[in-house]
């Protein structure tokens, strides 16, 4: 019998909780097979977040440290230090780095720390139910801004790679999104280069993925999609952000 | 072995590397700022990792990296500091994962002043973040003794899984005083099969976490948090004595406000009052059997607690005690050092009350 | 022999490293020894002082309210510390630049012109060990000998001149005894 498709041996053998059409599943999948392909599963440590992706150490075949709402970039700085030769990835989504863990992500990549954050970007926090998150667009509503997110209340969205791309420190920002197969495609190739890096001791690494949260946002799995194309990609362009000269 | 002359902060430091330990973190504080400022320049020549983070927050959680990937590490700090690391202390009893963390005590409360106090015991002791743990608290009274502490320390957390404090005070950290190195007794440790430091063929991931969502594996891990409690407090608590056979007047103080309590227990003893001195080693697990069969000899009139706080320790030693003999206080606070006069003067005072 | 010494004066005038020379002597001579010191937001100019105690018994508190000597390197710390130094104590006045008298009557007050002696030696710096010299010639606490043991260990190679200015710094605080 040919295989026509298999699961990457970078994941556990487990169902995974996510809703419908979040983009967590397919991203876990991205950063897997990348992780298989370059033959890491078994060197890989990864640092998960506080949100949804807080049981990512139950789905991943590496070996995984849960850190605390926004310290990833932290606990990871440690980790990559102790063990400098094995690959080192914080998986955060918005409200854990753009918000309670600002500090930590931009101080981590100030240092140059040599890990890779993948920052998963759905404008929402989504564990808790829907709240605005610093990344939420203007007008987009969520059930603290039940008027929709105000610039004059609330202020602009804040753009984590361009951010962070100020800092020497860090080596390669990259913008990709999941929302179709051609996005997917690159994305994967931008973390796949971000390991690359990584593993090359070029310095800090970053890729922010655009991601759905259908549950959060009232759509369908479809729906979703479209709007992150047309809205999120509008606010937040796509492409690489910032690659340092070697 | 020849003595040398230390200052209490780089002591701990230079304890802490000849005890293994290979990561320091650490931000800025007053009055501890020599033990970060020393591993900067120590740990590199042992091959450690050294990193000032941006905040205590930070180098907590680094520590918890560390120690999640099996590497012995250690940060410090005084007590506004240590307020901000509760955070990792809980993630890291809750993860079961071992460190060392000094807290260098300072006047409170908020930013309070830089000079010593004791009154961050209650949360040292009652464990000063969410949730129900406690942490393995080592009260050392003199350099000698922290530097001891401060190497076993290491040995204790790796052997329960879980953060030792350190628990001194501004003075211990300032001054300079002879020690000699000892080699501490180690202890047998398990291997770290647990940690999360890449599989190398491992048949099965590790993962570390401080998050049982589903309330029933919650409690049965806290029900095992509390077997190993009691085991610590059955197998690790230490106070040291002094004169309290037939004592009349029981001092109990811990820290620095031990030795000037040593030292006005001899003033009294030369004005012929019996008087003991009970210091409390660990201060969690507190000592309370042997304080309580001290406090229950006849001689015993009253105890009298000694504190740099408004009395917190004071609490161990009523519940120990049981209102078997009068237990009074006397507490110096806002940085302020209690004196041998003021000490002696309050016990001959508690005396002539109790008599 | 017990002895409490509290050594006081302006930040920058070596009071902490009077204390510290003291307590690794006595250190190196086998003796029990503590240096405390007080610490405060300032790290230049502001008051600073330190207590000392050196024992042959292990040390207990190592702050006291009463000192047996008195090193008062200015005179903002003669006022204060004067009235504390117990009865038969020994109170040393830097003179150089304390005008005013020891007012006890039941203490020995010694006076040092200090900084007039290390400019004389053309090294302000050793103002400080001249004040040391007259501590340890008054008091018989500590062997000279093992001071010149420490310089020799402290300074070597090019600094290996500054053993013998500071060896002199002492003999001639020593010297202020015999007037």
């Amino acid at each position: 019998m040919t295989t026509v498709y298999r699961k990457s041996a970078g994941l556990q053998d487990r169902e995974l909780h996510y809703c419908p059409g979040c983009s967590h599943g397919i991203v876990h999948k991205l950063v897997a097979e990348c992780m298989e392909e370059l033959g890491l599963v078994d060197t890989a440590i990864l640092v998960c977040p506080v949100g949804c992706s807080v049981f990512a150490g139950n789905y991943f075949a590496c070996d995984c440290i849960e850190a605390i709402h926004g310290r990833a970039p932290a606990v990871a700085t440690a980790v990559k230090r102790t063990h400098p030769d094995q690959l080192v990835v914080t998986y955060q989504g918005d409200g854990d780095l753009a918000s309670i863990g600002t500090a930590e992500i931009v101080h981590a990549a100030m240092r140059g720390e040599k890990f890779t954050t993948v920052f998963i970007n759905n404008a929402i926090y989504g564990m808790t139910g829907g709240q605005m998150a610093p990344t939420t667009l203007l007008g987009q509503r969520a059930t603290t801004a039940p008027m929709g997110r105000q610039k004059e209340l609330h202020g602009s969205p804040i753009r984590m790679a361009e951010l962070l791309s100020t800092m020497d420190g860090l080596a390669y920002a990259e913008r990709v999104c999941v929302a179709d197969i051609p996005h997917l495609n690159k994305a994967k190739k931008a973390i796949k280069k971000a390991f690359e890096l990584q593993l090359a001791g070029a310095g800090f690494t970053f890729v922010e993925v655009l991601s759905a949260c259908p549950t959060n946002w009232a759509m369908t799995p479809v729906e979703a999609n479209k709007w992150l194309l047309e809205n999120m990609a509008a606010y937040y362009p796509l492409g690489v952000i910032k690659e340092a000269q070697a | 072995m020849a003595k040398e002359l230390w200052k209490g902060n780089e002591a701990v430091a230079e304890a802490a590397v000849r005890a293994g330990c290979k990561c320091f973190f650490g931000y800025p504080i007053t009055p501890q700022n020599e033990i970060p400022e020393y591993m900067s320049a120590r740990l590199p020549q042992v091959g450690g990792v050294f990193i000032q983070s941006e905040s205590e927050l930070a180098a907590i959680n680094m520590v918890y990296g560390a120690a999640a990937s099996g590497v012995r590490a250690m940060t410090s700090s005084s007590s506004p500091g240590i307020s901000l690391k509760q955070e990792g202390i809980s993630a890291m009893c809750s993860g079961e994962l071992p460190g060392v963390v000094v807290n260098m005590m300072r006047g409170g409360p908020g930013l309070g002043t830089i000079q010593p106090s004791q009154c961050d015991y209650f949360q040292a002791t009652r464990g000063g973040g969410n949730g129900d743990y406690r942490t393995i608290v080592l009260a050392p009274c003199n350099i000698q003794e922290a530097v001891d502490m401060t190497q076993e320390a290491f040995d204790l957390a790796d052997l329960y899984r879980m953060p030792v404090m350190i628990l001194g005070d501004g003075m211990i950290g300032q001054m300079m005083e002879p020690i000699e190195w000892h080699d501490i007794p180690k202890r047998e440790l398990p291997p770290k099969d647990w940690a999360a430091s890449g599989r190398k063929g491992r048949d099965h991931s590790n993962f570390i976490t401080s998050l049982r969502i589903d309330a029933p594996d919650s409690e049965q891990f806290n029900r095992s948090l509390e077997a190993k409690y009691k085991r610590i407090a059955e197998k690790e608590t230490r106070w040291a004595e002094q004169d309290t056979e037939g004592c009349e007047i029981l001092l109990v103080a811990y820290g620095t406000p031990a030795r000037i309590a040593q030292s006005a227990a001899e003033e009294l003893e030369a004005k012929g009052i019996r008087a003991g001195l009970f210091r409390p080693q660990t201060v969690w697990p507190f000592p309370s059997k042997r304080l309580a069969e001290i406090a229950a000899q006849e001689s015993v009139k009253a105890i009298l607690v000694v504190e740099m706080s408004l009395g917190q320790m004071l609490e161990d030693v009523q519940l120990a005690v049981e209102g078997a003999k009068p237990v009074r206080f006397y507490g110096r606070v806002g940085g302020m050092v209690p004196s041998v006069e003021e000490i002696a003067d309050e016990a001959e005072k508690v005396l002539r009350e109790v008599r | 022999m017990k002895k409490q010494i509290t050594i006081s004066g302006f930040g920058g005038q070596g009071v902490m490293s009077i204390g510290k020379s003291l307590v690794e002597a006595a250190v190196a001579e086998g003796l029990h020894a503590t240096w405390v010191p007080s610490y405060g937001p300032e790290m230049r100019g502001g008051t600073a002082n330190c207590e000392v105690v050196l024992s042959e018994e292990p040390v207990g508190s190592p702050v006291f309210t009463y000192p047996t000597e008195l090193i008062a390197m200015n005179l903002p710390s003669l006022v204060k510390f004067e009235p504390f130094v117990t009865a038969g104590g020994t109170i040393f006045v830097n003179s150089s630049i304390i005008d005013e008298k020891v007012k006890r009557t039941d203490v020995r007050a010694v006076y040092v012109p200090c900084d007039t002696i290390a400019d004389e030696l053309g090294n302000k710096k050793v103002s400080n060990m001249v004040m040391l010299g007259a501590y340890i010639a008054a008091t018989g606490a500590l062997r000279t000998e093992t001071i010149r043991q420490m310089l020799a260990h402290m300074f070597t190679g090019p600094k290996a001149k500054l053993v013998e200015l500071n060896m002199q710094a002492l003999e001639k605080g020593a010297q202020c005894l015999e007037g």
